[in-house]
């Protein structure tokens, strides 16, 4: 009986950690119906609902936006969109040419309608994409028009066409380019990379065909996706491999081609998805998501995690088990006109669209979320630490769960040592980049070094977050105590810590070497605490050896140890004086005032009046002697200044040693 | 001209005066003694001979026992270890046979013999019993079978053969600072080595406490000081020789060659079965003396140049050893790479004419000789003899200054021996030169001191 029940706890435990869900609040809109058309625009991410043609309503609603205007009714409309400024509406009736409206939000829709009709002999509007300010591309099938529009002058001028038979389009608004499918086959594909008043052509890349049915393209658009991975544009292509004689089940790959300064492309990555059937693809935090509608479930990869390489591509598994996007709810009326109910919704619908980067959309019931990330929730299922660490810091609003997963470990100890090493090393590799890059950053950028820039400002694409020795300090180091963890296991970390620092060449902090030496002191152990002064493990520094110093009445090699550092410090000739003096070392501190060279500066009235407490006689003459060597040195007469004040020493050396006169 | 005689170890006793409690009874006070065939009525003699100096002079220093008793032929060290425990040892003074007008005498070079020397080897002497056996009180109160009987039986056991050893003629200041010869290594390397030490404590529950050698030099001691220079002294100067011998020895096996368990690294037990098969029994040794004794297991590992003492509780769980072989082979040899490269790096050569020196630092017990080769001691002393006399003296000298001072010796034979003491550490420079003022060795000291002792404050 008890066993069933634990077994249930940690299944609804693991089934608790959904690691995608759905953005908690989703844009709504009025579904589409017999009088309700709707669009989506990716580029500035609104949804139009466009009722009776736009006579009884246009609504735009995107996550800020809520417009409403109306418009005539002229024939269907094929696409509809806002230029990037909001100040155009462009709308696509036919396949031939495109109508532009001038908005503004004071007045909305302009009376005046102009347009623009493909410049190509028989060709067809596939569709078009604001690029720039007003800048505008129509991709027909035989090519790309690129052109101006000037909204004053309802003009639009022509700016640049390139010829190319096109199957079909995609564009990615990160990173403005598009990509075109064309050939026989529709696999040869033409990246375009879109800048103001420009286009260029990346070059051409062929995606190997797989046997297809007759009068189908071996590439289709939905298979198809662009996003931006850590900064650099990929095209991520699902291949479907249909089963042959050995698998009866097919297989299907993620090709992924990423394109290295906006000139060449290359197939780098590969991930094997074990499954078939329908895919869509989402990127969340450069994280690609892949849903797969069949079994309900999405799966995660990260890119930048090892894989195995094959010379030239890299071949990814999954980060974590397929699991199904967390539950969602919606809430509707209920029987009591008052009350609403929560009802499940089916995730995973045949109604889904997916938008890049991370939108989904459900037309039938009005719905737009984006696909959000949980995660804590994914951490949890990583099971390989140094890969989790890795993973982690390429993620945004990772550090509390970094620092979570490191206390974790810490209060595991001592058979996670083995694991501490190769963690710090990660931290601390990122750690120095960081550094690196805030130097440079106060220094300006030297023209020679301009390879190197690039490689930071990659880094800095790639790693969202850093752990620094604050971090390490204020959050993991100094929230142990002795009750929770045995000051040993603090002094390893410690140590494995100071080691990977010094091994990256980051200067220490001054408050993780104070931690060292309280927690050996805690420990009472000393002697690893010597030996660590010894070999110049903790640096120096003066309030370090006024540390030492305080700790003598514990430790008395402390003293030792204090002094050593003060004369390495070669700053502190001032405090060294005093300690030699404080113990009554008078001697010695004159002997160190002369290898020093600075007995003319010294207060002689310090040094006597500490002879003269001895009540050693000889000591005193000793030391009067010295000073008098140094007046006659200075002055020219063994007396003193009367700035010295030293009368009443002057006085206490006749009484003991001038009986005569 | 006649030979000189060597010092030599005439007795050597150890008595409870708390055993004879009556008269008749006094041959229970003898629990040690040597040589054997004194017979016991002598044995009785002597130990009260013993007895009564140390109580005729507490009388005229109370709370403070005689250390040692000179007479012509003899000198005779006292030591109380532990409480009621007395620990004697009487050397015979080398001599030289001389004729006069036809008669022959001896002239004993008393000169020759020093009481601190002697101290200190007697000291020593228990030590190391303390640290195989466990002390005298451990002995008698152990749980088992713990008696006086016990004691006489373990202090036969182990003063019989360690007697035999015992070098009195080749023994000098390094024996009065029983010190540690530390490895000079950057911060880095020194942290991987002490992050090791960790790793092998985290992953093996069972070790207690580690150190870690490097060519006879230490690096990292986890025991506490007074320990570790037990354990030190007995590594370099009886368990690696010993062990080091061996190996040679067997031709078969070149000194180098991997280790019984695997191919693929070098490391090896010292202590510790020398094959898979092999079990051999580890030596136990008791520390931590000043705080909680303990006794543990000595596992002592070497691959290539490297020495690893792991102090375990047990050595039970199945696998132990070839799982142990395995973590530190493979992890010794790469440390033991970037050692050595370091090492490369500090080790200076000394050319014959340059200074020889001796330093001393009582709060670390770290010490650094160049008038000792190769941390070798015995018969690898470059000054003579003579001059260690001298800086056995100045030793005792120093102890008796306060905080600071400097002493210097010039010599007959042109040595200048100076001897220096400042934040508590002594520093003793040993120059040859003709016909050299007192300025020009100044100079040389205070050069030699800017460049051994830049790091520390030794004004």
């Amino acid at each position: 009986m008890s066993t069933l029940t634990k077994t249930d706890i940690v299944e609804t435990n693991i089934n608790d950690e959904y690691y995608l869900k759905l953005s908690s609040d989703p844009v709504k809109f009025e579904p589409v119906n017999d009088i309700t058309d709707v669009f989506f625009d990716d580029f500035k991410q609104q949804v139009f609902a466009i009722r009776s043609g736009g006579v009884t309503g246009v609504i735009v609603k995107g996550l800020e936006d809520n417009i409403n205007f109306r418009m005539d009714d002229k024939g269907p409309v094929i696409s509809i969109k806002f230029s990037p400024d909001m100040n155009i509406l462009a709308i696509q009736r036919s396949v031939t040419s495109v109508e532009f409206i001038n908005y503004s939000s004071v007045n909305a829709l302009d009376s005046i309608q102009y347009s623009q009709s493909c410049k190509g002999k028989n060709a067809t509007i596939l569709g078009f994409v604001w690029t720039h300010a007003n800048e505008i591309l129509f991709v027909t099938d035989h090519g790309v028009e690129h052109f101006q529009i000037i909204p004053d002058k309802r003009f639009v001028k022509s700016l640049k066409s390139l010829n190319i038979a096109v199957h079909w389009f995609i564009f990615c608004p990160q990173s403005f380019l598009m990509l075109l499918s064309s050939g026989h086959m529709g696999n040869q594909m033409q990246a375009l990379y879109v800048t103001p008043g420009n286009l260029h052509k990346i070059t051409k890349f062929e995606i190997e065909t797989i046997t297809t049915k007759p009068g189908k393209l071996a590439v289709s658009e939905r298979d198809v996706a662009l996003a931006v991975l850590y900064g650099i544009p990929c095209i991520i292509v699902v291949r479907h491999q249909p089963s042959d004689s050995i698998r009866s089940v097919g297989l299907t790959f993620l090709y992924i081609y990423t394109i290295h300064k906006m000139m060449t492309v290359k197939k780098s990555h590969i991930i094997k998805l074990d499954m078939n059937g329908r895919f869509a693809i989402n990127v969340v935090d450069n994280l690609i998501i892949v849903h797969h509608q069949a079994s309900k479930t999405s799966m995660v990869f990260d890119v930048m995690l090892p894989g195995v390489s094959d010379g030239t591509v890299i071949h990814h598994t999954s980060v974590a088990p397929p699991k199904s996007i967390k539950p969602y709810s919606l809430r509707v009326p209920g029987l009591n006109i008052s009350e609403y109910v929560n009802q499940s919704y089916q995730l995973y619908s045949p109604n889904w669209v997916v938008f890049q980067p991370n939108i989904v959309i459900d037309a039938k019931l009005g719905c737009l979320w984006y696909i959000e990330l949980q995660l804590d929730k994914l951490a949890k299922l990583i099971t390989n630490k140094v890969q989790l660490v890795q993973f982690l810091m390429h993620r945004k609003n990772s550090k509390q769960i970094l620092i979570q997963f490191i206390m974790d470990l810490i209060m595991q100890m001592p058979t996670t040592l083995v694991d501490i090493p190769i963690i710090f090393e990660r931290l601390n590799s990122v750690y120095r980049n960081h550094l690196e890059n805030e130097i440079q950053s106060i220094m300006g950028t030297p023209l020679q070094n301009n390879t190197k820039i690039v490689h930071f400002v990659s880094n800095s694409f790639k790693y969202k977050i850093f752990i620094d020795q604050s971090d390490i300090y204020s959050h993991i180091l100094s929230k142990f105590s002795e009750d929770k963890i045995d000051s040993k296991m603090i002094i390893w970390i410690l140590l494995e810590y100071i080691r990977s620092l010094s091994e990256h060449g980051i200067p220490v902090q001054h408050y993780i070497y104070e931690l060292v030496i309280t927690t050996l002191v805690h420990k009472k152990a000393y002697y690893q605490l010597h030996q660590l002064l010894q070999y110049h493990v903790v640096s120096d520094s003066k309030p370090l050896a006024c540390l030492l110093l305080s700790l003598e009445n514990l430790y008395p090699a402390a003293h030792q140890l204090a002094l050593d550092m003060l004369k390495r410090l070669n700053i502190a000739h001032e405090e060294i004086i005093e300690v030699l003096l404080s113990k009554g070392h008078i001697l010695p501190a004159l002997r160190y005032i002369r290898s020093i060279h600075k007995s003319d500066d010294v207060c002689a009235r310090k040094f006597l009046e500490a002879a003269k407490v001895t009540n050693d006689c000889i000591l005193f003459y000793s030391v009067y002697k010295f000073f008098e060597q140094r007046n006659l040195k200075l002055h020219n007469t063994t007396g003193f200044a009367k700035s010295e004040r030293c009368q009443p020493y002057v006085q206490h050396f006749k009484k003991l040693f001038r009986t005569n006169t | 001209m006649s030979s000189k005689s060597e010092i030599t170890l005439e007795h050597f006793y150890i008595f409870n005066n708390t055993y004879a409690k009556k008269e008749g009874e006094e041959k229970n006070k003898i629990l040690y003694y040597y040589p054997a065939k004194v017979d016991i009525d002598n044995q009785i003699k002597n130990i009260g001979l013993s007895e009564a100096i140390i109580k005729f002079t507490e009388s005229f220093n109370p709370g403070q026992s005689c250390d040692y008793c000179h007479t012509q032929k003899t000198r005779q060290i006292y030591f109380q270890p532990e409480i009621h425990f007395w620990m004697v040892m009487i050397v015979g003074v080398p001599f030289i046979t001389k004729e006069n007008d036809g008669t022959t005498y001896m002239e004993y070079l008393n000169d020759e013999v020093s009481s601190t020397v002697c101290q200190a080897i007697l000291k020593q002497a228990y030590t190391i019993f303390r640290l195989f056996m466990g002390s005298f009180d451990n002995i008698l109160n152990e749980p088992d079978c713990g008696s006086v009987i016990l004691l006489r039986y373990k202090l036969d056991h182990f003063y019989s053969r360690y007697l035999l050893s015992l070098k009195l003629n080749n023994s000098d200041i390094l024996d009065i600072f029983h010190g540690l010869v530390f490895l000079p290594l950057d911060k880095i390397t020194f942290l991987r080595v002490q992050c090791f030490m960790n790793l092998i404590e985290a992953t093996f529950p069972q070790v207690k406490y580690t150190a870690f050698l490097y060519n006879n030099q230490l690096v990292w001691s986890g025991l506490e000081p007074e320990d570790m220079q037990v354990v030190y002294n007995y590594l370099i100067n009886t368990l690696l020789p010993a062990h080091l011998e061996k190996e040679l020895d067997d031709s078969s096996i070149s000194r180098n060659s991997s280790s019984p368990f695997t191919t693929s690294h070098y490391g090896k037990f010292v202590t510790g079965p020398s094959s898979i098969n092999d079990v051999k029994k580890l030596p136990k040794v008791f520390i931590n003396y000043s705080t909680k004794p303990i006794s543990l297991y000595l596992i002592v590992y070497r691959a290539l140049n490297a020495t690893v003492c792991l102090f375990v509780d047990s050595t039970n769980s199945p696998m132990f050893y070839t799982t142990l072989d395995s973590f530190l082979g493979v992890q010794l040899t790469s440390l033991v790479n970037s050692i050595s490269e370091q090492y490369s790096k500090h080790t200076s050569v000394t050319t014959e004419s340059s200074p020889r020196y001796l330093y001393f630092n009582k709060l670390n017990l770290a010490y650094k000789s160049t008038i000792h080769n190769d941390h070798k001691r015995f018969s690898n002393v470059i000054v003579t003899s003579e001059v260690l006399r001298i800086i056995t003296d100045i030793n005792s000298d120093t102890s008796r200054l306060k905080e600071t001072g400097e002493i210097v010796i010039k010599t007959m034979s042109d040595y200048w021996i100076v001897g220096k003491l400042s934040n508590l550490r002594e520093f003793f420079v040993i120059i040859q030169q003709k016909n050299a003022s007192i300025i020009e060795i100044d100079d040389e000291v205070n050069r030699l001191c800017d460049q051994q002792l830049k790091s520390i404050f030794f004004h």
